[in-house]
């Protein structure tokens, strides 16, 4: 059976990336999952037992300098050539900003077809992806090339499947074009430790009925309660109650988690886009009318500040 | 400096959208057309930079005849001149073959900055500037959330899921801003008069020497098979607070298995 390729996204405090576990997953279906790790120096050492653990028959990897300290190009070059050495059946990745850019430069490499934000990939490499809010579903096909496709986090539940894979280095030969954007800083602002926001099974979000920056401990505590992570509408982050990367819907994240709580959100179109694929949605708000009581499957009409301290209180009581 | 700005016309996020059941394409004729909302920040801050900077600022969209529409809009912010791609050939283009007739035009302006929205809300791929960059050859700063231009030294705050990175390149460059980066200008009365004046260059595939059979649907490197809509979601239990929602709630979540 010919490889798919996977690439692997992992981050400094969480290693592997659910999403790429996700990926291994559905490899499978598609052919022998190989992984492919692209770092600095010693990356795929500690990523490999896990990449191992979910069904990776073969891990690449790639490490230099050159990789970590440039932005996205480097990586394409070097997929781009192991692509044309093992001519995989397919290559997946993940439909995140760094997915996409990385499948956007080897599309042009590679004059290949490009499909983003698939939640379902069948054995032929035929992918179903949402588009407009996740009000419509589109199946699709690449035509020139194989199958590169970006998967949404959240589409398929990752299985354990144990392989032992053999770990190739490969060489990393850059063109002078591909070190033009240089990483000279990263700055870490995530707090805590929740899980992040497009990967996490719970999202607990809250909107401009939270009302301040302060009050926002409160949509914190009932995350922390659920192990679910933070969310805000847009109307909470200009506001200046929460950061940006956090927001959820049309200009923000979209998450698709199990459960999503919304508290003192309105439920506007805009935001809908960003989690009406959810499979178990939740709302508090005060307004009986407000248009998120539409898509909920539990709608609590009241004020959350009575709401939400006493369901954070409910949940730690039968912990 | 010479900055070129991307706009993309889009269906009104606000609305319904629908593809067209006969080919998939977006709908875009029964749909409010309007500039592609991250765009604007990349208007409003190539109009900053050369206000700053000194400069020409240059709009480059691709689209059907109707994007017309909102190219006028985007110069009533205040760019000097646009450059309009449309053919009838062009319908129905991947992202692919986009970014080939974009790269193409983007070199007869050989622009030291490019600008563009870091996704566009129709297809939401955030593919184009790193397509544009490849081809180009150019640098490629994508996601910023702030841009610092210092002679021909450009440094982002690229937004991450952790948090953000600095990161550097001299131009020529392309850049994707989000709409955290500043809050655009509204267009003024003499704004919108002045737009009416200013030049707009209509470019044609045969004007950027590319053959018909290598965009469109014809060149198209990928195939929708398919499409639905999806049934809408139905709400479920909606109670009203008296007292001990709070509770009712995780009792809820328990039956789920959430708690
Ligand atoms: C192009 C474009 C892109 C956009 N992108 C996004 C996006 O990515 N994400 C996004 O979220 N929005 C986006 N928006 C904005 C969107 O249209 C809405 O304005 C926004 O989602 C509203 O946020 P909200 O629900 O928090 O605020 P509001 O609509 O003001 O709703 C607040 C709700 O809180 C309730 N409330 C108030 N106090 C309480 C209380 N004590 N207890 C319980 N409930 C209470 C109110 O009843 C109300 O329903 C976008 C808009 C445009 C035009
Ligand atoms: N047809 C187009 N004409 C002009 N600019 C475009 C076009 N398509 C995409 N862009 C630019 O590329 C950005 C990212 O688009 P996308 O990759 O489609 O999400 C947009 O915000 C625009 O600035």
């Amino acid at each position: 059976m010919a490889e798919v390729l996977v690439v692997v996204e992992a981050t400094r405090a969480f290693g592997v990336k659910k999403v790429t576990l996700e990926l291994l997953t559905l490899a499978r279906e598609l052919g022998t999952p190989a992984a492919v790790v692209l770092g600095g120096p010693g990356a795929a050492g500690e990523l490999t037992a896990r990449l191992a653990e979910y069904g990776a028959a073969k891990v690449y990897a790639a490490e230099s300098e050159q990789i970590d300290g440039h932005l996205v190009a480097p990586k394409a070059t070097v997929l781009a050539e192991l692509i044309r050495r093992v001519q995989p059946a397919a290559v997946l990745l993940a439909s995140t900003q760094e997915g996409k850019e990385i499948a956007a430069r080897l599309a042009v490499k590679l004059d290949n077809g490009i499909l983003t934000d698939a939640v379902a990939v069948a054995a032929d490499g035929t992918a179903t992806q949402v588009a407009f809010a996740g009000g419509t579903l589109v199946t699709a096909r690449v035509t020139r090339g194989l199958p590169l496709v970006t998967v949404r986090p959240n589409s398929v539940a990752p299985v354990a499947a144990p392989a032992e894979p053999a770990v190739e280095q490969l060489a990393v030969t850059l063109a002078a074009t591909d070190t033009l954007a240089r990483v000279v800083d990263r700055v870490a602002e995530q707090k805590g430790s929740r899980p992040e926001l497009t990967e996490a099974s719970v999202v607990v979000s809250g909107g401009r009925g939270v009302g301040s920056a302060d009050n926002f401990k409160l949509v914190e505590e009932m995350a922390d309660a659920l192990g679910g992570a933070v969310g805000a509408s847009r109307a909470a982050v200009d506001s200046g109650f929460y950061p940006h990367q956090y927001q959820v819907g049309q200009t923000g994240k979209t998450v698709s988690p199990q459960l999503y709580v919304a508290l003192g959100i309105s439920g506007a179109i805009q935001h809908r886009a960003g989690m009406q694929t959810s499979k178990t949605i939740v709302a508090v708000n005060k307004d009986g009318e407000a248009p998120i009581f539409e898509l909920a499957d539990y709608g609590v009409v009241g004020d959350l500040f009575k709401v939400v301290p006493q369901a954070v209180e409910e949940i730690r009581k039968r912990a | 400096m010479k900055i070129v700005v991307l706009v993309k016309q889009v269906p009104d996020s606000g609305a319904d959208r629908h593809l067209r059941p006969d080919d998939h394409t977006v709908d875009r004729g029964s749909a409010n057309n309007v500039i592609n909302e991250m765009d604007e920040y990349a208007i409003e801050e190539a109009l900053r930079i050369a206000e700053a900077n000194g400069g020409e600022v240059t709009v480059l969209s691709m689209g059907p005849e109707r994007a017309a529409e909102s190219i006028r809009k985007a110069l009533s912010m205040g760019p000097d001149k646009a450059v309009h791609v449309t053919d009838d050939a062009l319908a129905g283009s991947c992202a692919v073959a986009t970014s080939a007739v974009l790269a193409a035009a983007l070199r007869t302006l050989a622009p030291d900055l490019v600008l563009c929205g870091a996704e566009s809300t129709d297809g939401r791929v955030q593919v184009m500037p790193h397509m544009l960059a490849e081809r180009l050859g150019v640098a490629a700063l994508t996601g910023a959330r702030k841009l610092t231009v210092d002679g021909g030294t450009l440094t982002i705050e690229r937004q991450t899921e952790e948090g953000y990175e600095l990161v550097t390149a001299g131009t020529p460059a392309v850049v994707s801003v989000w709409d955290t980066i500043n809050e655009p200008r509204y267009p003024s009365f003499k704004g919108i008069m002045a737009a009416k004046k200013k030049p707009v260059q209509v470019l044609g595939l045969a004007d950027l020497d590319i053959p018909a059979e290598q965009v469109g649907f014809a060149g198209a490197t990928s195939v929708v098979l398919e499409h639905s809509q999806r049934p809408p979601r139905s709400g479920g239990a909606k109670i009203a607070d008296e007292g001990d929602a709070g509770a009712r709630l995780v009792e809820f979540l328990a039956t789920e298995k959430f708690v």
